[in-house]
C-alpha cells in the first residue's frame, strides 16, 4: 500500500473533544456488543478532522485506550488506509486524481498547475504552510474527469486555467464552489442527452 | 435503446430531487408491505426468475447468493453488507445512486434484509465519497421518520437497522471479504474462501454481501415481476444496466441501458462520439481497469454483455467502459494502470505484491523505449505467474489489463523496445564474473 512517512514534530497529547466524544460514542453504538474495534476507522478519521488534516500518534494511542485495544491494532490501520494523513498537510489538502481515465483527459495539466503554484513536490506544503498536494488514484469521478478532491469536496471537469483559479481562491482564504466547472449537471451527457427528457422536461 | 418507461433510475441525473415525497412520485415505497407479505421463497424465486446478476463486477447470479443465507436464524445473527466501495478506475455509477436514487438503495435493503433473514445491514461506502454518505444518511433518517425501516419497518412486522460505515481509500476493500475485515476494524486484507460469507462472514456469522446497484434494482424488479427484467437483454444476461462511458469521448456520461447493447451504439448516441471521430479510436476498456482492452476491430462489432465479453476475452465488469483514442499513448495508459494496482495491492500474497510493482517498473521502461526485446515475453511471463495465484481476484485483476495489451498492441510494444538483450549487446558487463560466458 501507500509509503507513509510518520511527522516527526508530534504533539504530546490528543484528546476528543467534546462534539467528537459524543460523536465517538454514538459510532461505537453502530455495531455489536464487544465489537468496539470497528469504530477504529470512524475515531481515526474524527481525529483526523479535528487535528487540522493529520492524525499524531498520541491520537493513535488515544484511540486505542478509548477502544480497549492493542495500540499496534490501531497503528496498523492507520497505516494501511491511504486517507488517514500521519503528516501535516495543510487545512487545505489537495488531491489530484491523476488514474488512466482521468490522465487521458489532461489530469497532469492539473498536477503542473499545482507544482507551479504550490509546492514542487507533492505532500510538501506551500510556503504559506496552509496547503498541500499529491497524486491520487481514481477517486471514482471518472465522468467528470480531470477532477480533484480538497478536503471533503470534489471539483469536477477541470483544466488548468480552472485549477489555476481555484487555488487562487484557496490562497485568498475563500471557499471555492464545489462541483462541476462546466456548468454540466452531475453526470448528464452535455450536449446531446437522449435518455429521460420527459422528466426533464417536466 | 432501452424505453424510458422500461428504465429503473428515472432520477439518473438528478431532474426531480432525491428526497423522500420526490422518491415516493416515482414509484419508491409503493405498497412495499405487500412485496414483503408474499414471503420470502417468493422474493427469493422472482429474483431467480429475473436472472439478476450481481452488478459489482463479478456477475454472480443474486437469487442463487441469497438462497445460500440459512433458511432459519440459528445461533449467530445475519448481516446484510451493501458494498458501495466504489474504486474501480472508469467506475461512477454508484455514485450517482447514493446522492440521487437513496431510497431505492434503502428499499432494496429492507427487501434483501427480509429475504435472508437480516436485522442488520451495513453500507460500507468508501471515505472519499464523504459527501454522498452525508446524502444518504439524510435519506436514512427520511426513512426512520417515517418509519419505512427500523422496528417494525413499513409496518410488515420486520425489523431492520442500516448503519454506515466509511472505507479511506483502499481500493482492495471493494473485494467482498476485505470489506468484511474492514468493518470489523482491521487492515482490508482478503480472506480465504471458504469459508464463504454466506456462512461465516461478518463476525463469524452469516452475511450477504451485495454491490449498490444491485440491491437497488430489486424492488422495481419485484413490482414489475421478474420475467419483466428478464424480458430485457438475452437469456443469463437480462435487464438494464448503468453504463459509466469516460475517456476520450465528446460528452462523457451515465446512462442506463438494456444489458447486450452495442458498443458502437453506446458510445456513437449517448457519449456523442470518439473525439477526433470513430476512426481515431485507438482501444476500449468495456468493464473498469480490471477488464483486458479491446482493439477498434473488435469494439465495431461487441454487444456489451457479461457472456458476449468473455467470448471476445474480456469482461463486462462494471460497466466502467474508458475510451482511448489514436492521440493517446496505449502503453502509457496501461503503465499508469499498472500503476494503480501497484499502489492498491494489500501486501498479502507474494505474487501480487512484487508482482505488480515488476509489471508496472516494466511497463514505465516500455513507454519510454527502454526494455530489451526480451523483457515483453517476460512481462507476459510475469502476468502469468500472478495470475491465479493469489487469495482474491485482484491478482487477476492486475495481470488482465497487461495481458489485454500484450494481445492487441504486442507489435507496438516490440516497435518501441527493439533493443537486443543486454548481455548480447555489451561485450564488458562490470557485474558478471564470467565474462567468458558471453563469448560465442
Amino acid at each position: 500500500m501507500s509509503i507513509k512517512k510518520i511527522s516527526k514534530e508530534q504533539p504530546s497529547n490528543f484528546e476528543f473533544n467534546k462534539v467528537n466524544l459524543n460523536e465517538a460514542n454514538n459510532i461505537i453504538k453502530n455495531y455489536p456488543e464487544g465489537k468496539k474495534q470497528s469504530a477504529v476507522m470512524a475515531l481515526l478519521y474524527l481525529a483526523q478532522k479535528q487535528n487540522d488534516n493529520w492524525i499524531p500518534l498520541s491520537a493513535m494511542k488515544y484511540i486505542a485506550k478509548f477502544l480497549q485495544i492493542p495500540y499496534i491494532k490501531v497503528y496498523e490501520v492507520a497505516t494501511f488506509y491511504s486517507m488517514y494523513n500521519l503528516a501535516p498537510v495543510g487545512k487545505y489538502f489537495i488531491q489530484v486524481c491523476t488514474t488512466t481515465p482521468c490522465m487521458l483527459r489532461g489530469a497532469y495539466d492539473i498536477v503542473n498547475v499545482c507544482k507551479k503554484k504550490i509546492s514542487e513536490n507533492e505532500k510538501e506544503l506551500s510556503k504559506d504552510k496552509i496547503c498541500s498536494w499529491m497524486e491520487v488514484e481514481c477517486l471514482g469521478a471518472c465522468i467528470n474527469a480531470p477532477m480533484m478532491q480538497i478536503n471533503e469536496d470534489y471539483y469536477e471537469d477541470l483544466d488548468d486555467k480552472k485549477t489555476e483559479k481555484i487555488i487562487d481562491q484557496i490562497f485568498r482564504g475563500e471557499k471555492p464552489k464545489p462541483g462541476s466547472y462546466r456548468g454540466r449537471k452531475n453526470s448528464e451527457p452535455e450536449n446531446n442527452r437522449k435518455t429521460l427528457l420527459n422528466i426533464k422536461n417536466a | 435503446m432501452l424505453r424510458d418507461e422500461d428504465r429503473i433510475f428515472t432520477n439518473l441525473y438528478n431532474d426531480s430531487g432525491p428526497d423522500l415525497t420526490s422518491a415516493q412520485k416515482r414509484g419508491d415505497w409503493h405498497d412495499t408491505k405487500l412485496l414483503i407479505n408474499k414471503g420470502r421463497e417468493w422474493i427469493i424465486n422472482e429474483v431467480k426468475l429475473s436472472e439478476l446478476r450481481g452488478r459489482g463486477g463479478a456477475g454472480f447470479p443474486t437469487g442463487l447468493k441469497w438462497s445460500f443465507a440459512p433458511k432459519e436464524i440459528g445461533s449467530r445473527p445475519h448481516y446484510l453488507v451493501i458494498n458501495a466501495d466504489e474504486s474501480e478506475p472508469g467506475t461512477c455509477k454508484d455514485r450517482d445512486i447514493l446522492r440521487f436514487e437513496p431510497q431505492k438503495l434503502i428499499e432494496g435493503c429492507l427487501l434483501a434484509s427480509y429475504a435472508v433473514n437480516a436485522h442488520k445491514c451495513y453500507i460500507y461506502i468508501r471515505g472519499e465519497y464523504l459527501n454522498e454518505g452525508k446524502k444518504l444518511q439524510e435519506a436514512i433518517d427520511e426513512a426512520y421518520e417515517n418509519k419505512l425501516i427500523g422496528n417494525n419497518a413499513c409496518d410488515s412486522g420486520w425489523d431492520l437497522d442500516i448503519y454506515i460505515h466509511y472505507g479511506a481509500g483502499a481500493y482492495i476493500c471493494g473485494e467482498e471479504t476485505a470489506l468484511l475485515e474492514s468493518i470489523e476494524g482491521n487492515k482490508g486484507q482478503p480472506r480465504l474462501k471458504p469459508p464463504f460469507p454466506a456462512l461465516i462472514g461478518l463476525y463469524g456469522c452469516p452475511t450477504i454481501i451485495n454491490n449498490v446497484e444491485t440491491i437497488a434494482v430489486i424492488p422495481t424488479i419485484l413490482r414489475r415481476s421478474g420475467k419483466w427484467f428478464a424480458s430485457l437483454g438475452r437469456a443469463k444476461n437480462t435487464g438494464s444496466k448503468i453504463y459509466c462511458i469516460s475517456g476520450n469521448v465528446n460528452n462523457p456520461c451515465n446512462v442506463e441501458e438494456e444489458m447486450g447493447i452495442p458498443l458502437k451504439d453506446l458510445i456513437e448516441k449517448h457519449a456523442g462520439g470518439v473525439i477526433g471521430g470513430w476512426d481515431n479510436l485507438k482501444a476500449v476498456i468495456p468493464g473498469g481497469s480490471s477488464m483486458p482492452l479491446i482493439p477498434k476491430k473488435i469494439c465495431e462489432t461487441i454487444k456489451l454483455d457479461f457472456d458476449e465479453c468473455i467470448e471476445n476475452k474480456t469482461g463486462l465488469g462494471t460497466a466502467g467502459i474508458v475510451v482511448i483514442n489514436k492521440d493517446q499513448d496505449i502503453i502509457k495508459c496501461m503503465a499508469r494502470i499498472a500503476r494503480f494496482y501497484k499502489h492498491e495491492s494489500c501486501g498479502q500474497c507474494t505474487p501480487c505484491r512484487e508482482g505488480s510493482g515488476w509489471m508496472w517498473r516494466m511497463l514505465e521502461r516500455m513507454a519510454k523505449g527502454e526494455a530489451s526485446r526480451d523483457e515483453v515475453d517476460m512481462l507476459m511471463d510475469v502476468t502469468k505467474q500472478i495470475e491465479g495465484h493469489t487469495i482474491c481476484a485482484f491478482g487477476e485483476g492486475s495481470a488482465w489489463p497487461v495481458q489485454g495489451l500484450l494481445r492487441h498492441f504486442k507489435k507496438e510494444v516490440v516497435k518501441r523496445n527493439n533493443f537486443n538483450p543486454l548481455v548480447d549487446r555489451n561485450k564488458k558487463i562490470p557485474y558478471l564474473v564470467d565474462q567468458h560466458l558471453l563469448e560465442k
